[in-house]
């Protein structure tokens, strides 16, 4: 499911793409989809390949998480020139302790999830890994809201090759 | 090395992708763990893995992998297959074990696939545009 609210831009704003996908808990045919559809946008819309490429991780993480741990959620992406504002909030159980789910190694899936390469406590620090900003609120029983932004980086900080 | 390349050096059966074996992958990375895939490959690297999941061929989407090899002749479904085709992924099917393949390609001259450092660090990039 995806609202697409294309160009709006404000008299006093930069233009903006806003995407938002609902996902659904334990749908693993679908997982992906979401993640996909926002890599494919920034690369549509001409993002620095490195900035498509951590900001593509950082959604798929997730979704994934949304998908193994949540009842339902929904992934937001915010595309401006500057940047992409990648939002995930769901409805599920929360984390007790974000600083422990913050490390690597540390996960609470379920062994199915694990025979399909997930679930190995690397989702989270990853996406803080790829992104520039990155803020995860949480609470037990409710759900838990994830933030990260990613600079669209084309000003000379790739250490070779500018605007490639 | 070109994807063509590496299906005669697999004996591998090209299950997608067949008019695209003339991509060049720039390294290989072996694993059963897709979260190790998003933290360690690079674009155009090919993934040697056991695990015929979905999940498989969205990791290699968002990682804009060459090609993904499943070993040890393990059931490939025709969902499988399908979704690959849709997302243009080049999908291979050796009989080979992962660590046969993993001996045979890198004799072959196909290097682990380099470093990347994708965190707020400056360094790195992309491997291959």
């Amino acid at each position: 499911m995806e609202t697409r609210k294309p160009d709006q831009t404000a008299p006093d704003g930069p233009a903006r793409l806003e995407l938002e996908f609902a996902v659904e808990g334990r749908d693993f045919a679908a997982a992906g989809n979401a993640a996909s559809r926002i890599k494919r946008a920034l690369e549509h819309v001409g993002f620095a390949a490195r900035a498509v490429r951590r900001a593509s991780i950082t959604a798929y993480e997730a979704e994934m998480n949304i998908v193994i741990h949540a009842r339902r959620g929904v992934i937001r992406a915010c595309i401006t020139p500057e940047a992409v504002t990648i939002t995930a909030d769901d409805e599920g159980p929360g984390i007790p302790d974000i600083e422990l789910a913050m490390q690597e190694g540390y996960s609470t899936a379920p062994e199915d999830i694990r025979e399909m390469g997930f679930g190995a406590g690397m989702g989270l620090p990853n996406m803080r890994k790829c992104s520039d900003r990155f803020s995860i609120e949480s609470r037990v029983g409710q759900g838990t809201a994830v933030r990260a932004v990613i600079r669209n980086e084309r000003r000379g900080t790739e250490g070779r090759g500018l605007d490639r | 090395m070109k994807l063509d390349a590496v299906v005669r050096c697999l004996e591998a059966r090209v299950l997608s992708g067949a008019q695209q074996l003339d991509r060049e992958a720039v390294g290989a990375y072996a694993a059963d763990l897709l979260s190790d895939v998003l933290n360690r490959t690079v674009p155009h690297a090919v993934l040697l893995t056991g695990l015929t999941n979905p999940q498989v061929i969205r990791t290699a989407e968002i990682m804009d992998l060459a090609a993904v090899v499943i070993v040890r002749n393990k059931r490939v479904s025709p969902e499988l297959i399908a979704l690959a085709q849709d997302r243009g992924l080049v999908l291979l099917a050796t009989h080979r074990s992962l660590y046969e393949s993993c001996g045979l390609l890198y004799m072959a001259g196909l290097p682990p696939v380099p470093s990347e450092t994708l965190d707020g660090g400056l360094h790195g990039g992309d491997a291959e545009a």
